[in-house]
């Protein structure tokens, strides 16, 4: 058939994830446009648990730039970082290729390097997503134990409460960045396995360097992902 | 020692200057088109042109890192097949749950 069972069977399993992944943003969608969205002038937007919110609204704040408005930025970088990762992955690909083990250890550390980067972005933008802004959304809670209806203060987002809109936006939020995390995460694992595996000079014995595309196949399937999470869930 | 394990001769061949070169204009063109959404999400009027051009161009990244990161292009062509036709169904899925999704109340 002109592919190596391996190459083979890691395409079969991407295309597998690939329905995992568009089930959980398919299913967004479907949530999503059952949510009416928000109706007025964007520059009068507020929070409310009625409409479903603009993400630039939500993803505005960057490191160390504390209290200003910089919608998509740091996304846009985290979005970078990982593109970027995928290029050296492929650079390490093309230097096994040409049996260069000196070539392939560097682009590795470079990919490793990356993933790592962008699963620290990560963590940040997720502690921002809980912890919240410093103005509270509030929210109407019914009280079972005086049976009445309740206004509260929401800050920041958990799987019970979310200050940026109704719930499922912030499950979604956390479900869906969080499986596609959990990938880069595995997949900085096996980078490492193969830098170790080149390191070692395992792969000079063996007389190829296939694992490197295989690991690369995952690699970026992982930057795939991520591409179509950024149009989903932070550009439309 | 009574056998003395060598190494094994390995020769290593020199750069593919023209692949290589190939790689960094692929990946100047994602950020390009990333760039590009990234101004369109701000000067572009809302609506569905704008969902329209985000998916059209999101469809163009998908497929050069498919194609040319992934070397899907190049590989054989029932590989290629194998994997592209079953993606069809999830274009179906999508617009089956987003058209339901439009007529449902809210329920989360």
């Amino acid at each position: 058939m002109g592919a190596s069972y391996g190459k083979l069977m890691m395409w079969f399993f991407l295309l597998s994830d690939a329905f995992t992944f568009s089930g959980l943003l398919i299913t967004y969608g479907l949530v999503r446009s059952s949510h009416p969205a928000w109706e007025g002038v964007r520059e009068e937007y507020v929070f409310s648990t009625e409409y479903w919110p603009i993400p630039e609204r939500v993803f505005e704040a960057v490191p160390f730039l504390h209290g200003i408005s910089l919608p998509l930025v740091f996304v846009g970088i985290m979005t970078f970082i990982l593109i970027m990762s995928s290029v050296t992955m492929v650079l390490a690909v093309e230097a096994g290729h040409r049996m260069d083990r000196k070539a392939v250890e560097k682009w590795m550390l470079w990919t490793i390097l990356g993933g790592a980067t962008f699963l620290g972005c990560q963590a940040w933008e997720w502690t921002h997503f809980i912890v919240g802004t410093e103005i509270p959304t509030i929210k109407d809670v019914f009280n079972v134990k005086t049976g009445v209806w309740d206004k509260i203060n929401v800050f920041g987002a958990n799987l019970h409460v979310n200050q940026y809109g109704p719930q499922g936006f912030a499950d979604f939020f956390f479900f869906i960045t969080g499986f596609h995390g959990f990938h880069v995460f595995s997949g900085v694992m096996l980078n490492f396995l193969i830098y170790y595996n080149t390191v070692t000079g395992v792969y000079e014995r063996r007389g190829h360097y296939e694992m490197v595309e295989k690991v690369g196949l995952y690699w970026h399937f992982v930057d795939l992902v991520w591409v179509f999470v950024f149009t989903f869930f932070y550009l439309v | 020692m009574a056998h003395h394990s060598h190494e094994p001769l390995v020769t290593v061949l020199p750069p593919d200057k023209e692949k290589i070169k190939r790689l960094w204009k692929v990946a100047g063109i994602l950020g390009l088109i990333t760039a590009v959404e990234f101004a369109i999400a701000f000067l572009w009027p809302h609506g569905v042109s704008k969902t329209a051009i985000f998916v059209i161009l999101t469809i163009v990244k998908a497929g050069y890192i498919v194609g040319e990161f992934m070397h899907l292009r190049y590989e054989a062509k029932f590989l290629f097949w194998a994997v592209l036709v079953p993606i069809l169904f999830i274009i179906w899925m999508l617009v089956a749950f987003v058209y339901e999704g439009m007529k449902m109340p809210v329920f989360l």
